[in-house]
């Protein structure tokens, strides 16, 4: 943009301006990690430590919020639970989704379109608003407390999205493909497994991360189905720690970490396809 | 096994113009409904009866346990719309929009072209920025009650920079609780809207302003006539994304405030979950969570007619 601009002032200005904004975005930078380091290094204080002085980094260091939460059993249990209803939920979601969008993106038949709105019109409708009728019929079903009473409705409420995002990409497979496939004696569900499935990857795992993240994420349909200590996932754990030790703060602090820290991990190392991901889901 | 032969075939079915009779024929009914079954099962059962059932129930007096008999008309909706709590917390919902499209997305639009720019390390900071996008709301909402409280990091920080009449009951004045709540909303969602912004940004050719500058164009100058108008259709999805998740705010305002302090941070579903659960007015819950539904399809029919139809087909009505 600035390539044709020459002269020494120029430069000086074009530095300046540089500058300016390194400091621009350093300071955004301190906003969003001073919370996150604070949490994390809050963890390493003990409480009066951290009411006299949270800035800079502790001293001494004190180990045992950490380590008592890592020793305590009900602190993996709810890691384990977390991890099971998303995967169970992931589970779920990626046959129904691609089986359904592989009819509705190849097939012709009536009411297809009609369904497909159905399906989209989902995306209005986020559990948090829906979550009163969907605990009545939990109830009813017996699936009060019970991990799939947290798995069906999460993977259903999944499911517009996926649909949403698999139906174009299922339509931009050539059809020469699939036409190929009939004429060699291909079955439907031989052309889904074998040539639907392989071709979508990257919309599939974009999914994957969505139903991922979101169940890990889950907190007001765990809260109000998983009611017994026994069967709380971490997000459930975390904001009950943080109601029972309310001014013991470096222990909530130092749970608040370790329940963060999974999902952070996993971030850094997806970063990549957990953006795109993410935010594929949103445009589409 | 002969190819020949299969290209043949292929030519003759393209040419013949029949291409879906290979598939949509009457036969095919049975693979249609079983591969659909799955999904419109789970749909159904979970998604479709409940939120049909919340219509019925919003008729009924109700304490979600005994029998469906107390039938009252509109009375649930009329009550709703007469309190003025439930209209406060209407009120609160329109804040967050306005306050998110005031602030929260012009300054993603701001990241977004900062970092567009040749900043070394600026894969770090856009990795950064959306890193709180993926902390789930109870450990957002966590943290921040740990900052805000009184004697917090905050009020710390604010003593430490010299200024301690500044410190404030951040969570705990009704006046400001909300105001607090936002810049908390905003630190977990901007980093989304800038990657949106950006991946729009990179669809832009730089050709268009590096022309401009070479016409002499300064920088204002292009965002205002280039830029903006070209990036619109990814702003039109920023601003549509942010006004539904404000109007259904919920898990965040839970855990931070629950709602108060007095109300002061009700939001429509925060007012709903408090009817339904905590004093067991399933009727009357049921009936504000059908007005937040309709709310919520009413706006999206809106902006999806008068806004984004010319930017996106088939998202909610095709």
């Amino acid at each position: 943009m600035t390539s044709v601009t020459t002269g020494r002032g120029h430069r000086v200005k074009r530095r300046l301006n540089q500058a300016l904004l390194y400091l621009v975005a350093v300071f955004v930078l301190a906003i969003i990690v001073i919370p996150l380091a604070y949490a994390v290094l809050g963890g390493f204080r003990t409480s009066s430590q951290l009411a006299a002085d949270p800035v800079g980094l502790p001293d001494p260091w004190v180990f045992t919020n950490y380590i008592g939460q890592l020793t305590n059993p009900s602190f993996w249990g709810q890691v384990w639970r977390s991890f099971f209803i998303a995967l169970l939920t992931t589970l779920l979601v990626l046959p129904a989704a691609s089986l359904a969008s592989y009819v509705i993106a190849c097939y012709r038949f009536r009411g297809k379109e009609a369904i497909y709105t159905l399906f989209t019109m989902g995306l209005l409708f986020p559990i948090a608003v829906a979550v009163l009728p969907l605990f009545i019929t939990l109830r009813q079903v017996s699936l009060l407390n019970n991990p799939l009473g947290v798995v069906l409705p999460q993977a259903a409420f999944s499911l517009p999205l996926a649909i949403v995002i698999l139906r174009p990409f299922f339509q931009s497979i050539p059809r020469e493909l699939t036409e190929a496939a009939v004429l060699d004696g291909c079955g439907p569900l031989r052309i889904y497994w074998s040539i639907m499935l392989p071709l979508s990857r990257p919309a599939l795992s974009t999914i994957a991360i969505l139903t991922v993240v979101t169940s890990w994420n889950a907190f007001i349909l765990p809260l109000l189905v998983l009611t017994e200590p026994n069967q709380w996932t971490l997000p459930i754990g975390v904001n009950n720690v943080s109601a029972q030790f309310v001014t013991d703060y470096a222990v909530v602090l130092a749970y608040t970490t370790l329940a963060m820290i999974p999902a952070l991990v996993f971030y850094f190392i997806a970063q990549r396809q957990i953006v795109s991901g993410l935010t594929a889901g949103a445009v589409k | 096994m002969d190819n020949s032969l299969k290209e043949t075939a292929q030519i003759e079915v393209v040419r013949l113009g029949k291409r879906r009779s290979l598939r949509a024929d009457v036969t095919s009914w049975p693979v249609i409904i079983g591969f659909l079954l799955p999904a419109l099962l789970l749909y159904a059962f979970f998604v479709i009866y409940p939120i049909s059932q919340s219509i019925r129930y919003s008729f009924y007096d109700w304490n979600g346990l005994e029998p469906l008999t107390q039938w009252v008309g509109l009375e649930n909706f009329t009550n709703a719309f007469s309190d003025p709590l439930f209209l406060e917390a209407i009120r609160h919902n329109f804040i967050i929009i306005f306050l998110s499209l005031l602030l929260q997305i012009p300054f993603a639009l701001a990241m977004a072209l900062l970092l567009s720019r040749n900043l070394i390390g600026r894969g770090v900071f856009r990795v950064m920025f959306f890193a709180p996008y993926i902390l789930s709301d109870v450990v957002t909402g966590v943290v921040w009650r740990q900052i805000y409280r009184p004697g917090g990091l905050l009020d710390q920080l604010i003593a430490w920079f010299g200024i301690g009449s500044a410190t404030h009951e951040w969570l705990a004045d009704p006046k400001i609780a909300l105001y607090s709540l936002f810049f908390v909303i905003s630190w977990r969602f901007f980093g989304f809207h800038m990657v949106l912004m950006l991946a729009g940004l990179q669809l832009i050719p730089t050709d268009l302003e590096e022309a401009a500058a070479v016409d002499g164009a300064t920088f204002w100058q292009s965002l205002r006539h280039i830029t903006l108008p070209l990036l619109g259709p990814t702003i039109r999805v920023s601003v549509f994304l942010s006004i539904i998740g404000a109007l259904q705010l919920f898990d965040l305002v839970w855990v931070t405030t629950k709602g108060g302090p007095v109300n002061s941070t009700a939001t429509m579903a925060t007012y709903l979950v408090d009817w339904g659960f905590r004093r067991s007015q399933f009727g009357y819950a049921s009936a504000v969570s059908v007005i937040v539904f309709g709310l919520s399809l009413i706006v999206a029919l809106l902006y999806q007619r008068f806004v984004l139809s010319r930017d996106l087909e088939g998202t909610i009505t095709s």
